[in-house]
């Protein structure tokens, strides 16, 4: 946790993808609530303006007030619009405004708050919205780090290469030639049932066409889509193997070492087999 | 070196014909500006001639002026302009850039009065002498990403992969110690000598001044190994390293 005075940044990490619908504010609410989990105070900016989705994940739709949008505009101060999560201690959530478009964002409205942010929290998570364009453009420039989310197919690993290039271009540290975004692949809705039937990308070929840093490879799981409905990060779902995969991931961004897991088909145990499972 | 301070030598240069059939300003410059943007590199600075000995209908000074003007707009040089050598037009000699010999006809004598008298077999060819300044080569040690695209003056040198979606373009050689899996095109300005080298043949096109190949091509040559392209007697040679 922070202590007043503390004058080290916090750290930013945006969670990008360029194509949509592959994981990026489900990875964002389950890797800010690891970080939180780990002691760090934490805060997950919603960059999707007019697609406000992370209160959702988040569970936190209800006590929207004032939104990001708000406080660029000063129309709120920040800590009327961070809304502190009930479950986990040191987590904050800016929301995205649902009435704006992207055109809200300006370079400077997003520096002065996350400067603001930096005094308080020790982590940043910016939640991009899908796409190259502004609004994404906006979630990355600012990063220090980049989790770049993947889905084990053709199209998603093409814009994902993509946005690695934009990140290396176009992000305030390619512009100021400072040391490059660290960049960090999360796979995200692993199939090893597909992958081994050849319906799927592997780790392997994936890591091979994108040639960046493997986070994390998080299996597709029902416990993802429930964890959504209930407003729920997956991360504390302990019993799910997602949940455990995103433990996992966040562990190694501390850099700590993990073996990768759930990679493989799991064979039926008797009982299972038995029961029809 | 002579007194004179100066050498007068011939020199080839590649150029660009356009050759205009109808004169339409407004489609010629469309669909040149489309080409254009698909290879923007290739055309930037390029020297051109314009040729006009295969318009059905003529063309007034003012429309030719025009187009010059339109032409150089677009980024392109105009190095000068040919017609039909038996239907000169009669403003001809109006035009402020130089006429060029008909392809394939004899060159005409000198348009310079010399003051000795030339002696007969000295023929000046060409209009612009180009010279070659070697480049330093330009070395890249990060991937190339879907969207990028870097061009060199020289060489160029990649120390990573290309990914699909990517181009590197380069006016001499290009060498890329990964996989190229985007397009790579060498001797963008017209140099036949370049070639490129890679790792891991796994390109979506790759060309050498202006001849290229295409991936569905390349597949059935070397595919997902070492490879070296190069152009002999105007056509693509893709050879195993």
């Amino acid at each position: 946790m922070k202590s007043p005075g503390d004058t080290a940044l916090a750290k930013i990490i945006v969670v990008t993808s360029g194509k949509g619908g592959v994981g990026k504010t489900t990875s964002s609410a389950a890797i800010g609530t690891g970080i939180a989990l780990k002691g760090h105070k934490t805060v997950i900016i919603d960059f999707d303006v007019g697609l406000r989705n992370l209160d959702l994940i988040m569970g936190c739709e209800r006590r929207v007030v004032y939104d990001f949008v708000n406080v660029i505009n000063k129309e709120a101060t920040l800590s009327q619009a961070l809304i502190k999560d009930k479950r986990t201690k040191g987590l904050y959530i800016l929301p995205a405004s649902q009435t704006r478009d992207k055109d809200a964002l300006t370079i400077e409205g997003v520096e002065e708050v996350l400067q603001e942010l930096s005094k308080e929290f020790d982590y940043i998570i910016c939640d991009s919205p899908a796409g190259i364009e502004k609004g994404a453009q906006m979630a990355l420039y600012f990063a220090d780090t980049a989790i770049v989310v993947t889905n084990p197919e053709v199209s998603s690993v093409r814009d994902s290469d993509r946005i690695l290039g934009i990140l290396q271009s176009k992000s305030k540290r390619a512009e100021g030639g400072k040391e490059p975004i660290e960049e960090h692949l999360l796979l995200t809705r692993y199939h090893p049932g597909r992958v081994a039937s050849g319906e799927m990308l592997s780790v392997a070929d994936v890591e091979d066409i994108l040639a960046i840093p493997l986070l994390g490879v998080i299996p597709e799981s029902e416990a993802v889509l429930k964890a959504s409905n209930q407003g729920t990060p997956v991360i504390l779902d302990t019993e799910s193997e997602a949940g455990l995969a995103y433990m996992d991931a966040v562990d190694r961004l501390m850099g700590e070492e993990r073996p990768l897991r759930f990679l493989e088909v799991q064979k039926k145990g008797f009982i299972k087999r038995l029961l029809g499972g | 070196m002579t007194d004179s301070g100066f050498r007068l030598k011939g020199s080839v240069v590649t150029t660009i014909l356009l050759e205009v059939q109808t004169f339409s300003l407004d489609d010629i410059l469309f669909h040149l500006k489309e080409k254009i943007d698909q290879v923007p590199h290739f055309f930037n600075q390029a020297p051109i001639i314009i040729d006009i000995s295969k318009m059905k209908r003529g063309i007034t000074l003012d429309q030719f002026e025009t187009l010059i003007k339109s032409v150089s707009s677009l980024g392109l040089g105009v190095i000068g302009w040919r017609c039909d050598p038996d239907s000169t037009p009669v403003w001809g000699a109006s035009v402020t850039i130089p006429l060029l010999p008909a392809s394939k006809a004899r060159p005409i004598s000198p348009p310079l009065p010399l003051k000795e008298e030339p002696s007969p077999d000295v023929v000046v060819k060409t209009v612009v002498e180009e010279r070659l300044v070697p480049q330093a080569a330009k070395v890249i040690t990060k991937p190339i990403r879907s969207g990028q695209q870097v061009y060199a003056e020289g060489d160029l040198i990649i120390l990573a992969q290309v990914s699909a979606g990517a181009e590197v373009l380069a006016d001499g050689n290009i060498h890329v110690y990964g996989a190229l899996r985007g397009r790579a095109l060498a001797g963008v300005k017209g140099d036949t000598e370049a070639r490129i080298f890679c790792k891991s043949m796994e390109a979506e096109l790759v060309s050498i001044a202006g001849n290229f190949m295409l991936s569905d091509a390349l597949q059935n040559i070397v595919w997902k190994d070492g490879a070296q392209v190069l152009l002999v007697d105007d056509s693509l040679e893709i050879v195993p390293l």
